[in-house]
């Protein structure tokens, strides 16, 4: 409690000041009594911050932790490429909190944060709750810009969907492929970099190849990229040569795969002035990408989509006591991916426990692993080890890679047990 | 061989709800490197990776060594164990033998 003073938690849990403290079992005047129950909100509930406010409980149990998430079941991005192949279900990547409130001592609360006061340290829910904290962490994850290019909003993704946050719209992808006829063409566009889970967009080909293969083997697929190559490039040419032919045409940016506008209403892309056009049966618009909207309101990314922090702790660089995790942070050589929001929740985790114990944060170590299926029999991966290295996270020489080329098929089948394997450690480390 | 004994000695002390050590408050940097195997190797489900809570340390210490030299072949453990110093394996060990 050295810098979390008594004095201090006083003041801002609010006695005798305007803010109300509501929306959590232990309120303000229990917890007042309370010295070592500084409060700690975690905004968001996905990879950073259920692992996060998980995290914060086993190093200081004696925090007050509150975990403020608008949905009661979560759906992971990570497997929702296996529902679009038909080989896994929308129950298969489902979470909850059960295990976070009554396990961990976690206070989950449904509800959405649509108001952050880094002066005050107050946050207002839409639930109409006032929580002050002590520390905030904020895991918002993703938003799009839609305004990025002329004719498709926000309003589209009914009918263009991006699935690109699990649930519904992975739900609306999968049923558009069901009732697309055979012989015809899904169209994906995959947005430049950074975004959301790299090596995404070609798992996804590879997953809805494997369903047009069985089902409708006369359709092709055709990924427009806003990019000259992708994640794990070699590795994923290699499996679609082997397993679906030509059925997954790749066009990079220079050839016609810049989308410059869209066409919402006839489902096709013009790209090259206007001089290239795909039409689709299935239209996948994957829009590039800010930090989440409350970070971005917030004012945590500044001038620019993403969220600068000092990367020892993952505090925002911009406002004090807020730490921004996951894919919403600029987090040096680490991807925006799942697993990479993990392992920076336990950093920003660590470094709020430590710093309540007046102690110095520590340098860190992550990693990051990402596997990816090209058939449900053949994965590859890529991973990395990542250390806190002048000023910023950055790959341990040596450490990390690809899966290997050419290698045989026991092993792309050993990478898919551990995918599999992988998704159950992962989802246990952060909700189980 | 060896794999499957390893992994039958990690299944049988999985069962068991796990927790931290108490005096979890000073977060070292032992805890926290090990933080980043929880991720796949869960402390909170069991699943097909290899649970490692319990895991002998000095196994721990020679699997890692042996996956870092690549004497013992594997998938994504090589490519993982070669971002450790040999001082930071230890200490990955240390942590885990505190884990019940």
């Amino acid at each position: 409690m050295t810098n979390f003073s008594r004095r201090n938690f006083l003041k801002t849990v609010g006695i005798g000041g305007a803010a109300t403290v509501t929306g959590f079992g232990c309120a303000a005047p229990g917890r007042a009594t309370n010295a070592n129950g500084a409060h700690v909100v975690v905004v968001g509930g996905g990879s950073g911050g259920a692992t996060a406010a998980k995290y914060l409980k086993r190093f200081s149990p004696e925090m007050d932790v509150t975990l403020i998430e608008p949905t009661a079941t979560y759906y992971t991005c990570y497997g929702s490429n296996w529902v679009l192949g038909g080989h896994a279900q929308m129950d298969d990547i489902a979470q909850n909190y059960d295990a976070l409130q009554s396990r961990h001592g976690v206070n989950v609360v449904q509800d959405s944060v649509t108001e952050i006061d880094p002066a005050r340290r107050t946050v207002k829910t839409a639930g109409g709750d006032t929580m002050t904290y002590d520390r905030l962490i904020l895991s918002p994850g993703i938003d799009f810009r839609y305004d990025a290019i002329p004719g498709i909003t926000a309003a589209d993704s009914e009918r263009i969907p991006h699935a690109w946050k699990a649930g519904d719209q992975t739900t609306i992808l999968r049923r558009q492929l069901e009732a697309m006829p055979d012989g015809g063409v899904f169209v994906m566009v995959a947005p430049g970099n950074p975004f959301r889970c790299p090596p995404g967009p070609y798992e996804r080909a590879s997953m809805v190849a494997h369903y047009f293969k069985q089902e409708k083997p006369r359709s092709k697929i055709i990924i427009l990229d806003n990019k000259e190559n992708f994640s794990k490039q070699g590795l994923f040419m290699e499996g679609w040569e082997q397993h679906y032919g030509d059925m997954i045409e790749w066009v990079p940016s220079s050839r016609g795969g810049q989308v410059e506008e869209i066409d919402a209403a006839n489902l096709t892309t013009i790209s090259d002035g206007g001089f290239t056009e795909f039409k689709a049966d299935v239209l996948n618009y994957i829009p590039p990408q800010t930090a989440g909207a409350i970070a971005m309101q917030t004012g945590l990314a500044g001038d620019g989509f993403w969220c600068p922090v000092d990367q020892m702790t993952f505090e925002s660089s911009i406002h004090p006591g807020i730490y921004v995790i996951g894919d919403s942070s600029v987090a040096g050589a680490m991807p925006k991916s799942g697993h990479s929001a993990n392992n920076q929740a336990k950093v920003a985790a660590a470094a709020i426990s430590r710093e309540m114990a007046g102690l110095e944060p520590l340098a860190p170590s992550t990693a990051n692993t990402c596997y990816s299926l090209i058939t449900p029999d053949h994965a590859i991966s890529v991973a990395a080890v990542y250390a806190y290295t002048d000023g910023a996270m950055a790959g341990v020489e040596g450490s990390g890679g690809v899966s290997p080329a050419g290698a045989p098929a026991s092993v792309r089948q050993m990478e898919a047990i551990y995918t599999k394997g992988w998704y159950d450690g992962i989802t246990g480390d952060i909700w189980g | 061989m060896k794999r499957s004994r390893i992994f039958a000695a990690g299944i049988a002390v999985s069962m068991m709800t796990i927790a931290l050590a108490p005096q979890a408050a000073e977060v070292e940097r032992g805890a926290l490197l090990t933080t980043s195997c929880f991720s796949c190797h869960s402390i909170d489900v069991t699943g097909n990776m290899p649970n490692l809570v319990g895991y002998p340390r000095d196994l721990l210490v020679s699997q890692m060594q042996a996956f870092k030299d690549d004497s013992r072949p594997g998938t994504i453990m090589n490519r993982l164990a070669k971002g450790y110093s040999d001082e930071e394996i230890d200490q990955m060990a240390d942590y885990f033998a505190t884990l019940q």
